[in-house]
């Protein structure tokens, strides 16, 4: 085997590991949720023990080590030796965290000090170590196998061996035909050994009357002269040992063992079938179990009594069977351009069909409309291939808590749901971030101490909840705890004496909680150091507008806090509203829009020189000219003739857009302006419409924060918020 | 005439490994991901020896030996078990279903054709 | 085709020369991706008025220079002989508007004469030198110089 292919086996394992990682991890929570049905935990058992074995082949010992002192502790839950308790599984799941770093290590080719997770590993061990009983230095069975792929059968040292004589008995009996040896095979593997003589011995077939089809009647005698050692004459005989009366003499000298263990462990089957633990034991102990007792034959039993069931489960479960192919992600992504265009060339060919009036033959328009209907299922499934589960994220959060956990002292239990809610890959990787600073913001800022939880009334374990579900095409996440909730004199005074609103504001609970988001806003001070990081809320926001979508919190004192966000399901397209201004096509983001108005005269009103607001139900808002904003045309578009969509930006804020008018709703295709020439103020990007040409997309929050003045220069005038 | 290994591994890592060990040593490979998927293949193809892990989910090795020495197509297909347990309570669970005998992993390549060839025909 | 300079020079190389307003330009036809007609674009807000807008190139946003803008001779009024360059630098794509192609010349980089030394912006900022063909004279632009100033210049 090549060094490239060991390679690719070496990608494959670690990326299997991740998702064995995943498995055992989701497996652990849910024990630790008091799910521990023999299903749940052999699943976490089999992803450890998975892990193990990939890591054997590739000598990684530290990972070895670990994974089998965690195997263990899990065989004792699943064969009901060790009780499942909370303080064992937080062990376990500290475990499982030490897992995942040392696969990270080793895939990294780091290396991780021991005495960094020895306590741990400890803890772990402890599990599996009875009361009273000596502690034995674990020593792991794996022999340190070199995997020579490349190399061809290692020859023996030519040196002149002495030839042994050997003489060897071999009677098979009838279960070593049932279990698909063959006595030719073996004699044939003992020929080759050195110079064999063969003889059979049939006076024991019985005549044809009394034969059993299935028995074995024939003794073999062979005469062997080899160089071989003793051990590989018997090595012949690995299979075959409890199927067969095997003696073996060598030059002589009666070998008597085998048949011993012959006979024991032909008695050990029996009592294994049997159920009689005793026997066994002896036998596994002595040989790899050194500090446990019964175990091996628990598990036995307990197998014995899941194999029927799955066995009739068999035909139902195969149906499900889904296979996969893993792809890189460029392929995927050059396919969703591609796709992305004929998106355009469609649209563009239906509305030149149109012009051409073709509208008399019902064929094309028919054709037309099957085709768009296609290109749209293909944009779908091409945009499904790269949609992710939410889980992997969710359980990154959880570990974080489990850690905020320890170092706070606090006590807090994180659930999650929805985990199986996909969303486009990079809305994934990019909500790792944000969201792991709002699951530290909750458990910092928003659970209490147990000390403080008693004192209110509430149980002493805190609650954080973590779910996504899909609701009309975006997904939307929430975190909430359980906790204190906002201390809103608290945010009130710190954002007044940071000079963030003035000391005789008027201000809402949501205004006030929205102020958290403020840049220049940090509660850093207020409590510990944990959440900050340099890190403000104003940061999470402005990704998740990033990522085109809004957040929003809400507190009751004394209840919790819930914060609650709303995102694309695909950075590639976006439902948009199409409007015109000033002859050109301009897209909003319809996330931005609350309502669409026909301003009426007397709702405009001018306020200092040029900036206007529009009065809605009983309150002002900025109204901002689109066109001039953009640099379309000089003078302000007449309001009375234009369309007014009231926009909603991230933090809150509301303000009109005046346009001049409305053409339709529909899902664009995002173009990045950035890639041939930059950024351009007030737009978040570009598609292409139905005729070929470029549209912009409007970005709402930059349009009405003011920061467009500052970027462009100052020479625009427009309303700010307030 | 170029023999069929059957190999039954819910680890990719795994079922990698044994489909380039074999593959270079010139045998035809087919490949389950457990017990039930291993079942399925049988019906199309017919190994001259089977390979398995006995930790899968869905239907354990155990459950596929029984399964296999119980259709009378393949009640006499060499079986070998893959463990990382050298447990002799595993293997003889392992022979008390029908194996025929074991590779102790992490195996060397020239290990798991030896015994192969030990109870191939 | 028109064969400039000694053809016997290895380092032969192709440019594409092109007419803005009454004046005579060429490129690398290296740097050269396709040549294709004028399409309306659509402005972009607060661009230097040199950038006309974008195009849809293929799918791909396109913007574009206007070539007599930027070199500060004046508004080009697209016609039907108006022309996009689409070239690339570096990783930028860009679509130059010019009135016409003129020429696809042959020439080395030896008989490239210097940049005569007069006192206009557009000779020092954008021209590298100048080849005489036939009476005429053709500026060599350097690209770098006409691509647009991306946003993070202009704020």
């Amino acid at each position: 085997m090549t060094v490239d292919t060991m390679a690719a086996i070496r990608q494959t394992f670690f990326q299997e590991c991740e998702e064995q990682l995943s498995e055992m991890e989701l497996g652990l929570l849910s024990m630790d949720e008091g799910n521990t049905d023999s299903e749940t935990v052999n699943a976490v058992f089999r992803a450890v023990h998975s892990i193990k074995g990939g890591a054997g082949a590739f000598k990684l010992t530290a990972l070895v080590q670990f994974a089998h002192t965690f195997e263990t502790a899990l065989d004792y839950v699943r064969s009901g030796k060790l009780h499942p308790s909370a303080d064992v599984m937080k062990a376990m799941l500290r475990a499982a965290d030490v897992l995942a770093d040392l696969v990270a290590a080793s895939r990294d080719g780091k290396e991780i000090d021991e005495s960094s997770y020895a306590g741990v590993a400890a803890d772990v061990k402890a599990l599996t170590t009875v009361e009273g009983e000596e502690e034995v230095e674990e020593v792991i069975e794996f022999q340190p196998t070199v995997i020579d792929f490349g190399l061809p059968d290692m020859a023996p040292e030519p040196t002149a061996a002495p030839v042994h004589e050997y003489r060897v008995g071999f009677t098979p009996r009838p279960e070593l035909y049932l279990n698909g040896n063959e006595t030719v095979l073996i004699v044939r593997e003992l020929s080759r050994l050195g110079n064999a003589e063969v003889s059979c011995d049939a006076s024991a077939v019985p005549g044809l009357d009394t034969i059993d089809p299935n028995g074995a009647y024939l003794s073999w005698n062979i005469k062997l002269s080899s160089e071989a050692p003793i051990e590989a004459v018997r090595e012949v005989f690995e299979f075959v040992d409890g199927e067969a009366e095997i003696s073996i003499e060598a030059d002589g000298q009666s070998e008597v063992s085998d048949a011993a263990i012959a006979a024991l462990l032909a008695q050990a089957l029996g009592n294994a079938s049997a159920g009689e633990p005793e026997t066994a034991v002896t036998e596994t102990n002595s040989e790899d179990h050194p500090q446990s007792a019964p175990a091996p034959t628990e598990v036995i039993a307990s197998e014995t009594a899941a194999v029927s069931p799955q066995a009739t489960e068999a035909k139902a479960v195969a149906v499900q069977t889904q296979t996969t192919i893993r792809v890189e992600f460029d392929r995927v992504d050059r396919l969703i351009n591609l796709v992305g265009e004929l998106v355009i060339n469609q649209a563009m060919l239906s509305q030149r069909v149109i012009e051409a009036n073709f509208a008399g033959s019902s064929s094309v328009i028919i054709g037309l409309e099957e085709l768009e209907q296609l290109t749209r299922e293909i944009q779908e499934s091409v945009m499904a291939i790269r949609a992710q589960p939410v889980k992997p994220l969710f359980q990154r959060m959880s570990r974080i808590v489990r850690e905020l956990a320890d170092t706070t002292g606090k006590q807090v239990r994180l659930k999650t749901d929805g985990e199986a809610t996909e969303v486009d890959k990079t809305v994934v990787e990019r909500l790792a971030e944000p969201l792991t600073h709002m699951i530290r913001n909750a458990v910092d800022h928003g659970i209490e101490s147990p000390e403080e939880r008693i004192a209110a009334g509430k149980s002493p374990e805190g609650n954080v909840r973590l779910s996504a579900a899909h609701r009309s095409g975006r997904i939307v996440i929430e975190i909430s705890d359980d906790g204190a909730g906002i201390n809103r004199p608290k945010v009130r005074a710190s954002a007044i004496k940071k000079g963030l609103i003035s000391p005789d504001a008027q201000l809402s609970d949501s205004d006030i909680d929205n102020l958290l988001f403020l840049p220049g806003f940090s509660t850093a001070a207020t409590i510990s150091n944990i959440s900050g990081r340099g890190v403000g809320m104003d940061v999470v926001k402005r990704s998740i507008l990033a990522l085109g979508g809004r957040i929003s919190i809400s507190s009751r004192p004394g209840q919790g806090s819930t914060f609650s966000m709303s995102l694309p399901l695909t950075l590639a397209v976006l439902d948009g509203m199409a409007v015109s201004v000033a002859g050109q096509t301009l897209v909003v983001p319809l996330t931005a829009i609350v309502e669409t108005l026909k301003p009426k005269k007397g709702e405009i009103h001018g306020i200092g020189a040029d900036s206007r607001v529009m009065a809605i139900r009983n309150t002002f808002v900025p109204l901002i000219d689109v066109g001039t904003q953009m640099g379309f045309r000089d003078t302000p578009a007449d309001p009375e003739r234009s369309v007014a969509i009231l926009v909603e930006t991230g933090g809150g804020a509301r303000n009109a857009l005046l346009v001049d008018s409305i053409q339709d709703q529909r899902q664009v295709v995002i173009k990045s302006l950035e890639a041939n020439y930059g950024t351009v103020a007030g737009i978040a990007a570009a598609t292409i419409l139905g005729d070929g040409r470029v549209a912009l997309i409007l970005d709402v929050d930059a349009l009405v924060s003011g920061s467009l003045e500052e970027q462009i220069g100052g020479d625009v005038h427009y309303g700010t918020g307030g | 005439m170029m023999q069929t290994i059957l190999t039954v591994d819910d680890s990719r890592t795994m079922r990698d490994m044994l489909k380039m060990a074999l593959a270079e040593a010139g045998f035809n490979v087919v490949q389950a991901v457990d017990g039930v998927h291993g079942l399925e293949v049988l019906q199309t193809s017919m190994p001259d020896v089977i390979v398995t892990d006995i930790n899968m989910p869905k239907m354990d090795g155990f459950g596929l030996i029984e399964a296999v020495r119980k259709d009378s197509r393949y009640r006499r297909v060499p079986i070998l078990v893959l463990t990382t347990e050298s447990d002799a309570a595993k293997k003889a669970r392992a022979k008390e279903a029908g194996a025929t005998g074991w590779i102790v992993k992490p195996f060397e390549p020239t290990k798991l054709i030896a015994a192969i060839r030990r109870v191939a025909a | 085709m028109q064969e400039v300079g000694s053809s016997a020079n290895s380092a032969n190389r192709e440019f594409v020369a092109f007419r803005v307003g009454a004046q005579e330009f060429c490129i690398d036809i290296m740097g050269v991706r396709e040549i294709r007609g004028w399409t309306p674009a659509t402005p972009l807000p607060h661009a230097p008025a040199y950038v006309r807008g974008v195009i849809n190139l293929r799918g791909a946003v396109l913007p574009i220079v206007d070539l007599a803008m930027r070199f500060g001779i004046g508004l080009t009024e697209p016609t039907a002989r108006s022309v996009i360059i689409v070239v690339q630098v570096y990783q930028q794509v860009v679509g130059l508007l010019v009135d016409a192609v003129s020429d696809i010349l042959t020439t080395s980089e030896a008989s490239m004469q210097p940049t005569p030394d007069v006192a206009s912006d557009l000779a020092k900022t954008f021209v590298k030198g100048v080849y005489a063909v036939e009476g005429r004279m053709i500026s060599i632009v350097t690209l770098e110089s006409v691509l647009p100033i991306s946003a993070k210049a202009a704020a």
